[in-house]
């Protein structure tokens, strides 16, 4: 929810530089100050040194002088709410040219919260997206391939089985050569989707192919089977209901590992590229040492990461509950 | 106290002297190089992280740098480049004449020294060792620059210690070529060489006893998947102010360790005395701990390297590139150029990619080349108003969204490839979309893994424009030749060009050949100074930065003085020595 309406929670344009303030560190918001005590916060605006020292790091430091209250339901930078309303109002903010980096920057002086937010947007849609298409397809085949058996069974196990020892990262090579240099936003999205529930299908095809191929044979498939039902009445009364479980267990694991995926896709020019946010490029800044020791903010993708996976396997709980009572 | 301290530093000696072999005493007639003003101890060793294994210790046909890096350190060269000062000098032939024609080089060779097996060297090993580089069968990476308008160099022997070349048209600077040119032991290598098996000799399996050179040292030990470990060549010649034979190191160890923040974790943890090529980020890093552990490091200020923006001009005639086609009439336009150079903010790039370790670049030529940069060119400041200016009196205006459109109406929109590994390119390049957009131009960035993008720029040419990083090697023009003669295999923003397309790349490439023969350094600067002018002037690449070389040892290491020029901190590898560990030497206090 605050991920669809990450334009409003967001302070900044996620794709705004201020170069002067690369690495800034998460600004400290104040409550008191030489005059007491203030129910509303505010900050202090950051003075760097732009690096003009002996051991050449920017270093950050507040300026007592100035404070600048943080002011909700505030004007800032435009953008579309949900993508149709043209607005500039967000939740909250602080009058230029203070700065409110409640997560600090990023090696471009960009809003790391901003960022957060409106790369939750992409990497979660993609990874719940794309996790929907792999257990569908895999889904759907498993079952047929598992129900009936016979050649059936052995032609689509093969192409699962070829599926999985394809060498994907020669593929993905190929794939990008075919493909126009520049893909648009949208374009990457749908790509993104496409090629990770394409390489994912297979496995949870097998699990359940494996999962019918025990449950159509228990008695009581084969006692309805005896009275007459259709194949279809079987596989949806009395199999398919042994697999859902499975499935939304699978679901809430694909669901990150997906949002990591797209790390490598972008190594490969198949993902979102700069300036767009996403978790996964968001993360493959990581990479480096040196940034994963110094700047530790930088960590909030994965945070928001864990968030999400557990509030996601806590939903899929809550609807497997609801369907056994 | 200081009996005490005396004492232990001469039992100290005295062990290392009994585990590695003792340095030969001077024979009579040996001519040896004394290094006047040098002082060291001896015994000990030094570790060196590597990122990968060498593939052969065979210097004719070793291309990666790793390789090099070890085999430079076990092989000796005629003539070799000082790193620090980055001019020729004397090695192991002690002196050189050049015909007035500049067509014919004799070498005096030193007398009397030895290979680390102790076989002496002469004028035959030399012969040798230049008919193994220049034959075609053996395919030696150094082949090509032996080889002169198709005609290999002649190499002659007048006695034991005399050796002539003769060029087959004057070569500006040829003492240079020497440099790298490992001589290679005759007694050792003929039988296999007329056998025809040379390219398999030396690998990295062959015994040490097999393998002899003139560097400081020999091969020791190789152990696979760990490390490579080379001890002292206790007839190197080289000598201290004392007179005492070099080098001062009984052991050199390189430890295969993987990535560069594995060299740093490495470095951090005291298992590796020292550490080139580093990041800003892990210099940094490393500083921040420097006043504890009192490490030496270095920045040695602007490199070689020069990254830049590339634009596609190659002809596409044959080719079914009609996105690409169409945009290059912009690109084709040298204010659309001028403009982009205008906007671009090499000041944020030196911060924010070098982290201010390193140097924006308006040419070719960067700071970090003392004796060839052409001060006068121009630096203007960043001006977005200028680009802005220079863009609307080419025909280009702006639409009610501030989009930048041509003289036809079509939006400005192109992308740029860049290799998705390097991660300062990327950055690079994500400062110079935000630039641009502020040109009103829509400009995507498109990482390509490393192989896919050299294809693109070098095959395919399907590609709009790319940041790319050049150079580095040596400060001389003519390792340059390949870029900016019209027919040179890097001439990249037009590849396989028959003849220059323009006045000025006619005049850019005669006056590239015109300095490949001109013998006086005075001139061949005017000739360069002119080419650098031509190229800031008509901007074939938009010149970026370039970073600094940073390089670090622990407090261990003595006389370290890395440099700008490749192997940045191993260069002077007979020179290092370690220091009296600390405990001692609070007991001299």
């Amino acid at each position: 929810m605050i991920l669809l309406l990450a334009g409003f929670f967001a302070p900044y344009d996620p794709t705004a530089q201020n170069r002067e303030l690369s690495y800034a560190p998460p600004t400290g918001l104040h409550f008191s100050d030489a005059t007491g005590f203030h129910l509303r916060p505010f900050v202090y605006p950051i003075v760097t040194t732009n690096g003009q020292n002996d051991s050449y790091r920017e270093t950050y430091t507040e300026d007592r002088n100035r404070q600048y209250w943080v002011q909700f339901l505030t004007r800032g930078s435009s953008y579309r709410l949900l993508g149709v309303v043209k607005t500039n109002l967000h939740l909250f903010g602080v009058k230029a040219p203070g700065k409110l980096l409640l997560l600090g920057t990023d090696g471009y002086g960009r809003d790391e919260l901003s960022r957060v937010l409106y790369g939750g947007q992409l990497s979660v849609a993609a990874g719940i997206a794309a996790t929907a298409i792999s257990l569908l397809v895999g889904a759907f085949l498993g079952l047929i391939a598992g129900y009936y058996g016979g050649w059936a069974d052995d032609s689509l196990m093969g192409v699962t089985e070829l599926f999985l020892s394809l060498p994907w990262l020669y593929c993905l090579l190929g794939i990008r050569a075919f493909l126009p240099l520049h893909l648009s936003a949208l374009y990457t999205f749908f790509l993104l989707i496409g090629v990770i529930g394409l390489i994912g299908w297979a496995r949870p095809a097998r699990l359940v192919r494996g999962l019918v191929l025990s449950s159509r044979n228990r008695n009581y498939v084969l006692s309805a089977r005896g009275f007459g039902a259709s194949d279809f009445y079987l596989m949806r009364r009395h199999i398919f209901p042994d697999v859902y479980g499975i499935l939304l267990t699978q679901a809430s694991l694909l669901v990150p590992r997906y949002i990591a995926a797209e790390v490598t896709l972008s190594f490969f020019g198949l993902g979102v590229n700069e300036p767009v946010p996403s978790w996964g490029n968001m993360l493959s800044t990581l990479q480096q040492y040196s940034v994963l020791i110094s700047y530790g903010w930088l960590l909030a993708p994965v945070a928001a990461l864990v968030v999400t996976s557990v509030l996601y396997s806590s939903l899929a709980d809550l609807i497997q509950s609801r369907l056994k009572s | 106290m200081k009996l005490i301290a005396r004492l232990t530093l001469q039992v100290c000696l005295l062990a290392a002297a009994c585990f590695a072999a003792a340095p030969q005493a001077a024979q009579p007639g040996e001519e040896l190089a004394r290094m006047a003003v040098l002082s060291g101890r001896y015994g000990g060793h030094l570790t060196i992280g590597q990122r990968s294994e060498p593939k052969t210790l065979n210097p004719v046909t070793a291309t990666d740098a790793v390789s090099r890096e070890v085999i430079g350190r076990l092989m000796g060269d005629l003539i070799e480049i000082n790193r620090s000062s980055q001019q020729t000098e004397p090695a192991l032939a002690k002196s050189w004449r050049i015909s007035p024609d500049g067509r014919i080089f004799t070498l005096q060779l030193r007398k009397g020294i030895r290979f680390s097996d102790g076989h002496p060297f002469d004028a035959d090993d030399v012969v040798f060792s230049f008919s193994v580089y220049m034959d075609e069968a053996v395919d030696s990476p150094q082949r090509d620059l032996l080889i002169i308008d198709g005609k290999p160099i002649a190499v002659t022997k007048l006695d034991a210690y005399t050796v002539r070349f003769t060029l087959p048209r004057p070569y500006a600077a040829a003492e240079r070529l020497f440099d790298g040119l490992a001589m290679l032991p005759k007694h050792l290598l003929e039988k296999p060489y007329r056998e025809g098996h040379f390219a398999q000799l030396w690998s990295l399996n062959t015994p040490p006893a097999e393998i002899a050179g003139l560097g400081p040292f020999r091969l020791k030990q190789y152990v696979p998947g760990q490390r490579i470990v080379i001890e002292r060549n206790p007839y190197y010649w080289k000598v201290d102010r004392e007179n005492q034979r070099l080098p001062y190191l009984d052991e050199l160890v390189f430890l295969f360790v993987g990535t560069e923040d594995a060299q740093v974790m490495r470095f951090e943890a005291g298992e590796t005395d020292i550490i080139s090529r580093l990041s800003s980020e892990n210099y940094n890093l490393l500083s921040r701990e420097k006043g504890r552990d009192g490490s030496q490091l270095a920045d040695m200020g602007p490199s070689l390297e020069y990254n830049f923006v590339l634009f596609n001009l190659n002809d596409l005639g044959g080719k079914k590139l009609d996105g690409v086609a169409g945009k290059q009439d912009w690109f084709r336009d040298l204010k659309f150029r001028q403009a982009i150079s205008a906007a671009v903010d090499r000041d944020s790039i030196v911060r924010m990619v070098y982290g201010n370790r390193g140097a924006a670049l308006w040419g070719n030529v960067g700071p970090g080349n003392k004796l060839w940069i052409n001060q006068l060119i121009p630096h203007p400041p960043r001006s977005v108003e200028t680009a802005r200016q220079l863009l609307k009196s080419a025909g280009y205006s702006w639409n009610s969204n501030g989009q930048l459109m041509d003289a036809r109406g079509r939006l400005v929109e192109f992308s740029i490839i860049t290799s998705s590994s390097n991660s300062l390119r990327m950055k690079m390049a994500t400062l110079l979309q935000d630039d641009l957009l502020q040109l009103g131009m829509q400009v995507h960035v498109v990482p390509l893994e490393f192989r896919a993008m050299i294809d693109r720029v070098f095959q395919t040419f399907d590609y709009e424009a790319a940041i790319m990083g050049l150079g580095g090697g040596d400060a001389d023009p003519n390792p340059e030749m390949n870029v900016w003669s019209a027919s040179g295999t890097s001439h990249l923003w037009q590849l396989g060009e028959t003849k220059p397309a323009t006045d000025w790349e006619r005049e850019l490439d005669q006056l590239m050949q015109q300095q490949m023969v001109t013998l006086d350094y005075a001139k061949r600067k005017q000739l360069y100074d002119r080419a650098q002018q031509i190229i800031a002037d008509n901007l074939p690449f938009i010149f970026l930065g370039t970073p600094d070389i940073l390089a670090g040892a622990n407090a261990r290491v003595g006389n370290f003085h890395p440099a700008v020029l490749d192997p940045y901190t191993l260069w002077n590898a007979d020179e290092l020595y370690v220091r009296v560990p600390a405990t001692e030497r609070a007991g001299v206090r």
